[in-house]
């Protein structure tokens, strides 16, 4: 193992990005933090951290609405957001980027003001075996109300969707095709390229769900060519609160609004509201321009590391921490997905995953142990829970070294 | 350090729980589910009259919530309903406050760790909120969220 861990230092300095996470300098009941529940939420390195504040110090004003400097200075720097997040994604152009509060609300947005209009009785939208809640209950929300039918591609036991059977789903009758890019309780990247082009053959939208995808890899919406695409500001390494729902230009010129509000139209009268054009059509109420901001450092945050550089590092940590998983006697891993992203999610035979979770919480680790948002999968793999360690780019060998020690520890206090 | 929580009482029980099975002739049962973790608990009562003759328990669950089940079921025998529930509200006052321990709670003291793990009290009084369900005029499912 110790020319992994070589060659995972030659190629990222890792100490050095370290530096820039504040919060990973400290110390739990006593041990170093080993962090390692970055699909839940992403740390926050200083460059977010300072744009929040420089914007609550020295730019503070409501957007598009003031004549005054300071409701300039945040319109520009909130706008600049979206210009990254265009950028970031690879959009067309920048009106197809909506301010959302994350993939939620999304997905919600999709499935009630295009769905509504969209989908009637009768009708069939495909989700995957793998979705997060946040792919599901919209989905199902919308079936149930207009009588349509909610369909599931299948896994193979290592967390890979059936291609085949995704197929035999797709008919005249598919209205959408939701699927996450990358499974956050398993890991598996989805070929949603691949997806995407079987849905529009069949005359289908699809919508990706990117919330664990945009962290580690490089995304072009166009090259995938989603029709709608969704990621969460706070597992990019920027807030929580503010996230980008992506949308091909005619779709969403088609959707009526979302919420209504201000700043969302063009006129108001009694009789008749005219709304604004995109993306503010999407956009009601003041909203989370702090949010907006760091979001912003957090894409300038990632691009300079180079997501590429990224996704290389965090293949090496995955490679590493399953090989030293599966060294650890009665453990499982769950999600041996052939193309995966860094997360280790795993039972041990007899010992409950809340446990394990006390247990490594004392020495310092802190991962997530639970159903993770997609009971099914546990359904699936016949698991109440699981516990999963999530990598990010700012974790070590020697993390992954403490977790298996940890997990050692476990194992002597319940054997 | 975490061996405050799993004290030796707490992983013998964890291991070889007592009171595990269904009952045939129960007079109460009910449900008990923990969203957060999964933990599913049934619970059987047998009265007699006013008294617990009898009382056992099924389910899957982390460390916690199996031991207090266990212990619980224990510490109800022969105890009328009523102190059942008194023993019920000491516990929870063990699990969720800084008041001196009471001297009459036996084994169960050794839940008082638990205190130091505030995500981990809902998992210690599963069992207990069932057992009120169970006790209670029209027995239904609980959840401890």
């Amino acid at each position: 193992m110790s020319t992994v861990r070589s060659e995972i230092a030659a190629g990222f300095d890792v100490q050095k990005v370290r530096e820039d996470f504040p919060v990973l300098k400290q110390t739990i009941h006593g041990m170093p933090l080993v962090y390692l529940d970055s699909a839940a939420t992403a740390q926050k390195p200083f460059a977010v951290i300072d744009a929040i504040r420089k914007f609550h110090e020295v730019d503070c004003a409501n957007i598009h609405r003031g004549v005054h400097e300071l409701s300039q200075r945040s319109t520009a720097a909130y706008e600049e957001t979206r210009s990254k997040a265009r950028r970031f994604l690879n959009a067309r152009v920048t009106n197809e980027l909506i301010f959302v509060r994350g993939t939620t609300e999304g997905i919600n947005l999709v499935a009630s003001s295009w769905g509504r209009h969209n989908v009637k009785a009768g009708d069939e939208i495909v989700i995957s075996a793998m979705e997060h809640h946040s792919n599901i209950v919209p989905w199902q929300m919308l079936c149930e109300e207009q009588g349509a039918r909610l369909r599931v591609i299948p896994m193979n036991d290592r967390g890979e969707l059936l291609l085949d059977e995704y197929q035999k789903l797709l008919n005249p009758r598919t209205r959408m095709v939701a699927v996450t890019h990358v499974s956050n309780a398993l890991g598996t990247i989805n070929p949603v390229k691949q997806m995407i082009e079987m849905a529009h053959q069949a005359g289908a939208l699809a919508l990706i769900d990117g919330a664990q995808a945009a962290p580690h890899m490089t995304v072009d919406v166009q090259a995938l060519d989603a029709d709608f695409y969704c990621i969460s500001g706070h597992k990019v390494v920027g807030p929580t609160g503010i996230g980008i729902l992506y949308g091909k230009t005619k779709l969403l010129e088609a959707m009526p609004p979302y919420q209504g509000g201000g700043d969302m139209i063009k006129a108001v009268t009694f009789e008749k509201t005219t709304y604004a054009d995109l993306p503010y059509k999407f956009e009601a109420g003041t909203p989370n321009i702090a949010g907006g901001i760091g979001l912003g450092a957090a894409f300038d945050y990632l691009n300079h590391l180079g997501l590429d550089k990224i996704a290389a590092y965090e293949h090496e940590l995955l490679l590493y921490g399953t090989e030293a998983l599966q060294e650890i006697p009665g453990l499982r891993i769950i999600g041996t997905a052939r193309e995966k992203a860094a997360v280790l999610s795993f039972v041990i035979e007899g010992i409950h995953p809340h446990d394990i979770g006390t247990v490594l919480d004392r020495q310092g680790i802190a991962v997530r142990t639970g159903h993770h948002c997609a009971q099914p999968v546990m359904d699936w793999f016949h698991v109440p829970a699981t516990t999963r360690a999530s990598l990010a780019f700012y974790n070590t060998a020697a993390e992954i070294d403490a977790l298996a020690a940890g997990l050692r520890k476990v194992k002597e206090i319940f054997s | 350090m975490v061996d405050d929580l799993y004290q030796e009482t707490i992983l013998d029980h964890t291991k070889h729980p007592r009171n595990c099975h269904a009952m045939d002739n129960a007079t109460r049962s009910a449900e008990g589910y923990n969203p957060l973790c999964g933990d599913k608990l049934k619970l059987f009562i047998k009265m007699d009259g006013d008294i617990v003759a009898d009382v056992s328990f099924l389910g899957s669950g982390c460390a916690i919530s199996t031991a207090s089940a266990s212990l619980m079921t224990e510490s109800l025998k022969g105890k009328t309903r009523e102190e059942a529930l008194k023993l019920l509200d000491k516990f929870h006052d063990l699990l969720t406050t800084d008041s001196p321990v009471s001297k009459d709670m036996g084994k169960l003291v050794v839940f008082c760790g638990v205190r130091d793990y505030p995500a981990r009290v809902k998992c210690a009084t599963l069992a207990w909120h069932t057992l009120k369900s169970a006790l209670g005029e029209s027995p239904e499912p609980v959840t401890t969220e």
